[in-house]
């Protein structure tokens, strides 16, 4: 007798749910996207702590620009690149709400990267979340200021010439050198494993602003299957043989 | 009563805060004031002047081209100010440093050697209070209680020590203020 | 207890910004508003009514804090002077986007560029028209007396909850470094932070499980839903139009000629009326207090009387166009200002208003 769909779904059969913090709000994020991934892990993160009364997210410009929209906080949509000074200013007056920052590439290295390196310089007491998938996604894949060398975008189609363009900005490790950040990672969201690893490392950050530490910067290395053309597969497997050389995962500063 | 003041000298000489105690001591005697300085790379040495504007009424523009008094503390504001005196007003300097004395007959001239009689009392910080003093002697726009009690104000506490210094500054301006022309 | 003493400007809006219970400063120092944060680093509040200070690494960063503490429903505030404030001017676009009440202090020097330090009000147009991208206001307040720096603190705070809409205090580097006597209003409580969750249900002070989630956001995607959100924008600045007009008459009774100017050069200009007084003309002078609400209806109700409008303005003419607008030709609207930092003089304003009414 063939198992109908009715009497599989039944409470005693169920192995897996929904986080609670998540809204009912379809994602609007590509097939394969690394986003979807850590906003759940955030909305789980925040409600297993449970502190989703003190805890306030800042969204960035780029594709997360709407994250607001998915997980059961308070939000705060900064403009492109002012994420970590709207978060300085939500801080300073609420210190005792748990407030972390979520931005792309382009948005936390490039037009934001004064607000970035001087929160990070005066400790603030928050998380900054930092997806880095080398490329422009929402203005449709641009060169970012990560995009890596000889990588191919639509402002560099023959791909980045450090000549001209520079060489790829490793925001992370420049920020594990200023006395104010307390803990700085490199992670990713393309397996199981890495998967539990950045969730105990956003778990660790939250904790962190608790015990009043200073920043914690986790940089999640991500992939843009649409920007980079290339299915997810082909993407997971592209980011493990050319992102991951340059910019390795592990954690670069625990104090 | 409406006196309307320009005082001008060298940064550094005390312009900014005699203009200050001054306009303090108004406020103390219950006056409307103004003070409006000249700002900027001044500040840092170069000439500085002050507006000062004492009245019974409310003050409309705190930047003057016509002064009632100058109290003129260098060759520069001698050259840039004398003329802005208005026709029977008063011009008060010190003579240390000026090479071409004021030369109107319209107005009154007062000098007070501020600058040596600092070095007399070996403090030149006394500079400007020594000036003040001859001013006032002049022209008593402001009572001698309120003087000092708006240079009380005028003073962060921890220099309140200085404030008999000051008063004996103040005194022997009166003293040595001596009347060149008047009209 | 309210206490008398005499202050700079610029000295007189960081008292006051602490007696009104600020709760949030954060600037970066520039030429001539720098004694607004140096007298607020000096005075310590975060240890008396627990008022936070923070220099920030650039204007850019400073209006996005004030950004991030007005979504908390806190009283935010900065000061700048002109090259800093153009810098602001993203940011003021997403408060007002944001519908945010925060007050920014613009103490005026003279432009285009980075320019001179000296005094000027050639950030009019800037100010009054929004300054940045989109269809917005400021509610723009300008003082001209140090008393007023004191006082508009709290009328701006008032009016930009009043509105949730960002407000500026329009001064420059007169108003800024001189010294007047200042009656500050005794100390007030900051609004603790249940009265702030209370009063003010949109801002973001953590989710409750008893209301949705509260966000702080400018963008929209759907242009419908976002033209009717400018309608309610635009519907405010009418009842600001309506209800928070505020200027000054002086000697406007009799007046043939009127003199139209703000802050400094409103200062300036009582001295020449009283000039053109001596000199027989009946001059009177009307002040606009808010640039944003204009008093165009009370320019109109004047150009019925007088026989000619001079504005005076330290800038190349920027209100002289409101004042064009507001009486729509009814009578000759002529303009007088310096520029680049020169201060016109009273004596120089009499003979501008000669030049162009009373001679040939």
């Amino acid at each position: 007798m063939a198992l109908e769909v009715k009497d599989i779904i039944k409470p005693e059969n169920l192995v897996y749910a929904k986080t609670k913090l998540l809204t009912e709000r379809m994602l609007h994020y590509c097939p394969g996207c690394t986003h979807g991934v850590v906003n759940k892990l955030i909305a789980e993160v925040i409600d297993e702590l449970n502190i989703q009364e003190d805890t306030i997210g800042v969204t960035p410009v780029g594709c997360s620009v709407l994250l607001y929209n998915y997980i059961e906080i308070d939000w705060h949509e900064a403009a492109h690149g002012r994420a970590p000074a709207v978060g300085t200013g939500i801080k300073r007056l609420r210190p005792e709400k748990y407030v972390f920052t979520y931005q792309g590439d382009g948005d936390l290295a490039a037009i934001g990267t004064a607000e970035t390196i001087h929160a990070c310089n005066r400790g603030e007491n928050m998380l900054m979340v930092f997806i880095n998938n080398g490329i422009y996604g929402m203005t449709g894949g641009q060169m970012a200021p990560t995009t890596l060398e000889g990588m191919k975008a639509s402002t560099c189609p023959f791909g980045r010439d450090v000549e001209h363009d520079g060489n790829p900005l490793n925001m992370t490790s420049i920020v594990a050198t200023l006395p104010g950040t307390c803990y700085v990672t490199r992670q990713a969201a393309h397996t199981a494993p890495a998967v539990r690893k950045l969730k105990k490392a956003l778990r660790k950050a939250f904790e962190n602003q608790k015990d009043k530490k200073g920043t914690s910067f986790i940089e999640v290395v991500a992939t843009c299957s649409s920007g980079w053309k290339m299915n997810p597969v082909q993407s997971n497997k592209w980011m493990e043989a050319n992102m991951f050389p340059i910019y390795p995962l592990g954690d670069i500063k625990d104090v | 009563m409406n006196e309307e003041i320009i005082i001008a000298g060298f940064g550094g000489q005390g312009v900014l805060s005699m203009g200050k105690i001054l306009a303090y001591s108004g406020v103390m005697q219950g006056m409307e004031v103004s003070w409006m300085p000249s700002y900027g790379p001044e500040m840092r040495g170069g000439t500085a002047n002050v507006t000062v504007i004492l009245s019974d009424s409310r003050i409309s523009s705190p930047i003057l081209r016509k002064y009632d008094t100058a109290i003129i503390l260098n060759q520069q504001s001698m050259d840039k100010f004398e003329q802005t005196v208005k026709p029977g007003g008063l011009l008060v300097y010190d003579g240390n440093g000026i090479t071409r004395h004021p030369e109107r007959d319209d107005i009154n001239i007062y000098r007070v050697d501020a600058a040596e009689e600092a070095s007399k009392m070996q403090s030149a910080k006394t500079f400007n209070m020594i000036v003040l003093g001859g001013y006032l002697k002049i022209n008593p726009v402001v009572t001698m209680e309120n003087v000092m009690n708006g240079l009380k104000k005028s003073l962060p506490d921890r220099h309140h020590h200085l404030l008999p210094l000051n008063e004996a500054a103040i005194k022997r301006g009166t003293e040595i203020v001596q009347e060149i022309a008047t009209v | 207890m309210s206490e008398l003493r005499l202050m700079k400007g610029n000295e007189a809006i960081a008292e006051a910004a602490i007696r009104y219970g600020v709760d949030g400063y954060f600037g970066y120092p520039i030429t001539p508003q720098s004694e607004v944060m140096e007298t607020l680093m000096d005075l310590r509040p975060w240890e008396s009514t627990g008022m936070v200070v923070l220099q920030a690494e650039s204007e850019i960063a400073s209006i996005n804090m004030m950004y991030g503490g007005a979504g908390c429903g806190k009283k935010v505030m900065t000061s700048s002077s002109s090259p800093g404030i153009s810098l602001m001017q993203e940011g003021l676009s997403y408060l007002a986007g944001a519908e945010l009440p925060c007050v920014v202090v613009n103490v005026v020097r003279g432009g285009p560029g980075l320019g001179t330090i000296q005094p000027a009000q050639s950030d009019y147009a800037q100010a009054v028209n929004g300054g940045g991208h989109g269809d917005y206001n400021l509610i723009v307040l300008a003082p001209s007396s140090v008393q007023e720096m004191a006082d508009f603190v709290e009328l701006a705070f008032e009016l930009a909850f009043k509105y949730r809409n960002p407000a500026m205090i329009l001064s420059d580097g007169m108003i800024g470094q001189m010294m007047e006597k200042v009656e500050l209003k005794p100390q007030k409580t900051r609004m603790s932070n249940e009265e702030i969750a209370e009063k003010y249900p949109w801002a973001t002070t953590g989710k409750p499980s008893s209301r949705e989630r509260n966000i702080i956001t400018s963008v929209e995607l759907d242009p419908y839903a976002f033209e009717r959100f400018n309608n309610k924008v635009q519907a405010k600045y009418k009842q600001m139009h309506k209800e928070d007009v505020r200027f000054e008459q002086f000697q406007c009774e009799d007046a043939e000629y009127l003199l139209v100017a703000y802050g400094s050069s409103a200062r300036i200009c009582q001295k020449s009326v009283q000039l053109l007084r001596e000199k027989g003309i009946k001059a009177g002078l009307l002040r606009p207090i808010t640039l944003f609400p204009f008093p165009g209806v009370e320019l109109e109700k004047l150009a019925g009387q007088v026989k000619g409008m001079l504005a005076v303005e330290l800038s190349a003419g920027q209100l002289v166009r409101d004042v064009r607008l507001a009486v729509n030709g009814k009578v000759p609207v002529e303009h007088f200002g310096r520029m680049g930092g020169v201060i016109h003089s009273p004596e120089e304003v009499v003979e501008a208003l000669e030049k162009n009414f009373l001679k040939g």
